[in-house]
């Protein structure tokens, strides 16, 4: 088995996606000739014709509402929306419409749209590239929040995403784009929705998602050697949350730290915590605590290592859960 | 698009021959104004350099190059009073370098030390670098309202791409200084390229002919010729501080760099398209122009060439050298007061800092 990096993971499920249904679109911002900012679309143009791989003007909110009417027309649109900080442009339309057209037409018309945004920082970029958008998204109702975090996962649940009749969130961590795994690019029909067990342990459990995933294996790696034993728990999926995987180690350890990139308040670890709290309490030792950036914007590369959590503030953490 | 096109106004020819003799002299510029332009191109040239260079070298982050575009900066900027406000997008170092910005604190940017790049920016009347794109075209119309409220004389000028003119902002700009005449420029550098779009990719149209639909005038311009640049931007500061009346502005230039330091032009931009544009550089033209009518010599020349080094080199210094900020400020700049959450979040970091500072000491 070869390695594959995220970033071809994702160029491969596309192909993949425009080979297998040929009402699957692909549009956005230097995705053409380019092949994307980060080559996620590389090639594929060429391979499939401007009229499934197109550049667009530079509009995000267009490129988001004729998803709207494409997907009305039968399209499967699957548009790229160039950096996390530029998505907002767009938010009206993913807000008001992409979100609320199947509950406004009473449930009869479906969208079919997978709108992929790189998302996240730590790769030193200058500002509007290093946001984390997942609460915004998740915050909406009829939206799905998918962000995986490694390559092969990556290819395989963008591959159901784009299945799916509704419309997803697709956020793709910077961070892991070069990130390797070993692995073949075929579809193992990996559900949306299904968060996974990266780390067995028992006492205490790190849930995190995207660029923290890494972070929080090393940190599992590094209590271990203390003879402490984590779980490291990769949500993958926001919207549906895996309840069922969240509470079950919940239940297990006892002790539960959530590990995001984004602002603390009202950030997306607090809904973990939150279901966590509901429905395992009997079973905490400890409060359920989170290690997340801090409540500023995001900060100048040169201070993204004090803002992004770290090995310390996550072990500091979970002694907080152990010494309770 | 070449500026072989009919509606391109133009006061002097790639050569640096005067095409229009009665536009040049009805310039209002003295010899040492013109002086002042060449000056400041070669300037801007030359920290665009440096800036790639440091880019090139790890000491900055990212640099987005404004080489070829220099006419069209200076030539704007230099016809602004001091009075008016200026709303650059990314890559507008030649209108800093006319408005006396701290190139050092506005490279702190690229550094990744600091978001934004200006001090003060009211003050100085040069608000933040704006990466979002032509979402700044908002905040100039209603700088220009704000201060036509309070009977100032002052106009905004923004500036931005052709790319920018695809955006809903763009559009609700221009349409809100039409209904409130606000006295805004809108100043269009029409470089061919959003990165690896192509102007036929953002508008099957002109963009200068988009004033019309908003009720105000638009013109186009050969970008690479300071004089007609000057003279547009001056003829719509007239009739912005007259009537509150706005322009937008085709400056008709090419990107003769990567869109930035980041980006693999290879793959897109055809080097015959750069190689034909090279003929047209701005620098050049302006430079022949003066020489024929005696306003520069070669001595001056050479003094602009050794002001423009030692710019590049105080910026290199000033850039390396800088000590490392302190990380309280992403806390305190957030809030006009820090309330308690990040209190606590700031003194988290600082013990961190300092714990490992001890720990590094003993
Ligand atoms: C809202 C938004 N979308 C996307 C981007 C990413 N981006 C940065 S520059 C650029 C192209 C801009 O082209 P243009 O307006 O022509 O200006 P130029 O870079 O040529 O000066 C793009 C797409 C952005 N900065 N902001
Ligand atoms: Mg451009």
């Amino acid at each position: 088995m070869a390695d594959v990096t995220m970033a071809q993971a994702l160029n491969g499920a596309l192909r993949r996606a425009l080979a297998d249904d040929d009402r699957v679109l692909i549009f956005g911002e230097d995705v053409g000739t380019l092949g994307g900012v980060f080559r996620i679309t590389d090639k594929l143009q060429a391979e499939f014709g401007e009229d499934r791989v197109f550049d667009t003007p530079l509009a995000e909110s267009g490129i988001v509402g004729i998803s709207v009417g494409l997907a009305l027309a039968g399209w499967r649109p699957v548009p790229e929306i160039q950096f996390d900080g530029f998505s907002y442009p767009a938010l009206d339309q993913v807000i008001s419409h992409v979100a609320k057209y199947r509950f406004r037409s009473a449930g009869t018309v479906n969208m079919p749209i997978v709108l992929r945004i790189p998302c996240a920082g730590g790769i030193g970029a200058a500002e509007h590239h290093s946001e984390s958008p997942e609460a915004y998204y998740a915050h909406t109702a009829g939206l799905k929040v998918v962000i995986p975090s490694t390559p092969i996962d990556a290819f395989n649940l963008l591959l159901s995403s784009i299945r799916d009749p509704d419309p997803v969130i697709f956020l793709e961590p910077k961070s892991r784009y070069w990130s390797k795994e070993s692995g073949e690019l075929e579809p193992n029909g990996l559900p949306i929705g299904r968060a996974r067990v990266l780390r067995e342990g028992e006492h205490g459990t790190l849930v995190t998602w995207g660029g923290m995933v890494p972070r929080c294996l090393q940190a599992a790696e590094a209590a271990a050697e203390d003879g402490v034993s984590l779980e490291v728990l990769d949500l993958r999926c926001l919207v549906p949350l895996d309840l069922e995987a969240l509470i079950a180690s919940a239940r297990k350890t006892g002790r539960v730290v959530v590990v995001h990139e984004a602002p603390m308040t009202a950030g997306f670890g607090a809904e973990v915590v939150a279901r966590v709290v509901e429905d395992a309490f009997e079973y905490l030792e400890a409060p359920v605590l989170r290690v997340t950036g801090y409540d500023t914007p995001y900060p100048p590369a040169k201070s993204e290592e004090y803002y992004l959590p770290d090995l310390d503030r996550i072990l500091g953490a979970v002694q907080r859960t152990l010494t309770f | 698009m070449t500026p072989a096109d009919d509606e391109l106004a133009r006061i002097l020819d790639p050569s640096g021959a005067v095409v229009d003799r009665e536009a040049r002299e009805a310039l209002d510029l003295k010899e040492e104004d013109l002086r002042a332009m060449y000056r400041a191109m070669a300037l801007a040239r030359q920290v665009d350099l440096e800036c790639t260079a440091l880019q090139r070298q790890g000491e900055l982050a990212v640099y987005p190059p404004l080489l070829g575009q220099e006419a069209a900066q200076v030539g704007s900027a230099y016809a602004l009073g001091e009075e008016d406000f200026v709303f650059p997008a990314y890559r507008e170092v030649g209108v800093a370098i006319i408005r006396g910005i701290d190139l050092v604190e506005y490279t702190h940017f690229h550094r990744g030390t600091r978001h934004g790049g200006i001090d003060n920016p009211v003050d100085r009347r040069f608000a933040e670098v704006t990466i979002p794109i032509a979402t700044h075209a908002l905040h100039a119309v209603g700088w220009a309202m704000g201060t036509r409220k309070d009977g100032g004389r002052g106009c905004a000028i923004v500036y931005f791409g052709d790319g920018a003119t695809s955006e809903g902002d763009f559009h609700e700009a221009c349409n809100f200084a039409g209904v409130f005449k606000a006295p805004v420029i809108f100043f269009c550098q029409n470089n061919g390229w959003a990165i690896s779009v192509p102007l036929a990719r953002q508008t099957a149209g002109k963009i200068y002919r988009k004033a019309d639909g908003y009720g105000f005038p638009g013109v186009r311009v050969d970008g690479n010729d300071v004089l007609a640049v000057y003279r547009a931007t001056r003829e719509a500061t007239d009739r912005a501080r007259a009537d509150g009346t706005p322009t937008l502005i085709e400056a008709m230039t090419y990107r003769m760099g990567p869109h930035s330091t980041a980006d693999d032009r290879s793959r897109y931009q055809p080097e015959e398209e750069i190689e034909q544009w090279r003929s047209l550089d701005p620098l050049f033209r302006f430079r022949k122009y003066l020489e024929t009518e005696g306003a520069i010599d070669h001595a001056f020349v050479e003094q602009v060439e050794n002001d423009a080094g030692e710019l590049a080199a105080e910026i290199r210094t000033g850039i390396v050298e800088a000590p490392p900020r302190n990380v309280r400020e992403i806390f305190e700049w957030t809030f006009t007061e820090l309330p308690p959450h990040l209190t606590r979040q700031r003194d988290e970091v600082v013990a961190a800092l300092e714990g490992e500072e001890e720990g590094a000491g003993g």
